[in-house]
């Protein structure tokens, strides 16, 4: 099912105002309604490195993967949509990759990136995500955070060491308690949220929410919405005009309408005419 | 690097800067800061401290932790707190001498952090240090689990890491980029305002204090006045119409706004001014 014509996406990236490298990588497919943020980390140019292969890799692979399965089939060992499967699948087989050339070139040693990943296919999201790379979701007047970071930070507020005010304030927001390509043992957090015509889906690197307060994010959501392109530079900018001390990254995604899975013959038929 | 300070009654025993991960404080001989009082718990009370952030936790003492004043479980250490224990006072100094703001931004870099790894290296090296002490032992020992091995060496690389990023900042010449400069600038810029000149709503005003204004009728013509630290800027949202600044159309891209600017929005004119 071709979901150019559901989805509208724009993305943009910057290297901010403090880096010379952009380590941040983002790739889009409109067709197969896949959206994948990396934000890379490790010395020289090995961020950027790992950034890209995850964003490249991970992008082709489930396009591929999808011109031969159904996301929103069953798959019967797990009872769970298959589009969950492939999503793991994909960021493993990216994490090997990464994982490998880490280990067999020195000069890539020890690098490694979060990821968010969307999936977007029959009314629904599914997201997998690693780190402090983040989606949101603005429905209406809601604007609100779908992915919890996995970070000493969350950890220190999840067990009640930090309150969510002090963790604004506090200097080691930078490190992140799961990663793409540190390890081959990983597992990313998997949820699917179901769409609705009309919501815009953010996925930023920390460069944006480190920078930016939510409220503000989500108010330039609300009034640019009508113009994503213009948006995503706008998050970008004010990003920027605060400090702009790390990369900032964004992809947005709005949902035009609906757009359950053709099933049965009929309703391919008349998928395929549109 | 962060310290604390040991008084009683007003008198200064003792400067202990937190240089370990775990800082134990109690009455037995073995913690790291030793208060030979029966009114401290044997081991009373653990100071945990990641990069520059430093916790408190009552190890469930008989007579508790106070910090400023209340008794606390656990504490997440700011600048000048109190800790009490007995008669004995604790003054918690946050890391001095090089402004907080540019390290914040050298550990702006994301990290990984492996927990476990962190904390088999942790108890390798306690477990080192009494075998470094007899030679002999040291030969015997067994080689380190490599599961403790590549946990050293993920610490050491991050020790590495922490260190080029501190030699970053000496040869940076202005380690000021804080996010309150921004800040500082908002509140100096002056406030602008617009004051509607034609329609149904002329001589209304309206203040720009958010980051960004939209104005226009969505569907027909929309733009939005952003707040800038250097000043405000105008930009097309949507429509077919662009919107014009003293007569001239601005195009797709943002157009900076000076003062006694005229706007002209889906028909409606209105004046860009700053208020003093």
């Amino acid at each position: 099912m071709d979901l150019r014509h559901v989805l509208e996406i724009a993305s943009s990236t910057d290297p901010g105002m403090v880096r010379s490298h952009n380590e941040d990588a983002v790739a889009t497919d409109a067709a197969h309604g896949i959206a994948v943020l990396a934000d890379g980390m490790g010395g020289y140019n090995a961020g950027e490195v790992a950034a890209g292969m995850a964003t490249t890799v991970i992008t082709a692979e489930l396009a591929r993967a999808l011109s031969d399965v159904q996301p929103y089939e069953i798959d019967p060992k797990t009872d769970r949509p298959i589009a969950e499967r492939l999503l793991r699948e994909q960021v493993l087989s990216a994490n090997a990759s990464i994982y490998q050339a880490a280990q067999s070139q020195p000069q890539y040693a020890g690098m490694g990136t979060t990821l968010v990943t969307c999936l977007f296919y029959d009314n629904r999201v599914m997201v997998a995500h690693l780190g402090d790379s983040r989606l949101y979701r603005l429905r209406g007047e809601q604007f609100e955070q779908l992915t919890r970071d996995h970070s000493l930070l969350q950890e220190q507020i999840d067990s009640g060491l930090l309150t969510a005010e002090q963790a604004k304030t506090a200097q080691h927001k930078n490190l992140v308690t799961r990663a793409l390509g540190i390890d081959l043992g990983i597992e990313p957090e998997i949820h699917e949220h179901a769409c609705k015509p009309g919501d815009i889906y953010l996925l930023c690197s920390d460069g944006l929410c480190d920078m930016v307060s939510d409220e503000d994010i989500g108010m330039a959501l609300q009034a640019l919405g009508a113009n994503l392109n213009l948006a995503a530079q706008q998050l970008i900018q004010m990003a920027n005009d605060n400090g702009g001390r790390d990369n900032v990254s964004v992809i947005l995604v709005r949902v035009l309408r609906e757009y359950p899975a053709a099933r049965g013959v009929m309703a391919k038929f008349l998928a395929w005419l549109k | 690097m962060a310290k604390l300070i040991l008084s009683m009654d007003g008198l200064v025993l003792k400067e202990i800067p937190l240089v370990k991960e775990r800082t134990t404080i109690g009455r037995k001989p073995h913690n790291d800061i030793q208060i030979d009082n029966l009114a401290v718990s044997g081991e009373h009370a653990v100071i945990v401290t990641i990069m520059n952030d430093s916790f408190l936790e009552d190890l469930g003492s008989t007579n508790g932790t106070m910090v400023n004043g209340s008794s606390v479980k656990k504490h997440f250490l700011q600048g000048n707190d109190v800790i009490e224990l007995g008669k004995y006072k604790l003054k918690y100094i946050a890391e001095a001498g090089q402004p907080v703001g540019a390290s914040a931004a050298d550990f702006e870099k994301t990290m990984v952090l492996r927990p476990s790894a962190m904390k088999t290296a942790a108890e390798q090296a306690r477990a080192m240090a009494p075998a470094s002490a007899t030679p002999s032992a040291e030969s015997t020992n067994p080689q380190p689990k490599p599961a403790a091995a590549e946990a050293m060496r993920a610490v050491a690389a991050q020790q590495v890491a922490s260190a080029a990023i501190s030699a970053g900042t000496a040869s940076r010449p202005e380690p000021v980029a804080t996010a309150s400069v921004p800040q500082a600038a908002k509140s100096a810029q002056p406030l602008g305002a617009i004051q509607i000149l034609s329609g149904g709503n002329a001589g209304k005003e309206l203040e720009l204090i958010k980051p960004l204004t939209t104005l226009g009728k969505p569907g027909t013509q929309v733009a939005v006045l952003t707040r800038r630290p250097h000043g405000y800027y105008i930009t097309h949202v949507e429509g077919a119409q662009y919107p014009t600044v003293n007569g001239q159309s601005i195009g797709s891209s943002p157009h900076a706004l000076k003062d006694h600017d005229v706007i002209e929005i889906a028909g409606v004119k209105m004046e860009f001014f700053l208020k003093s």
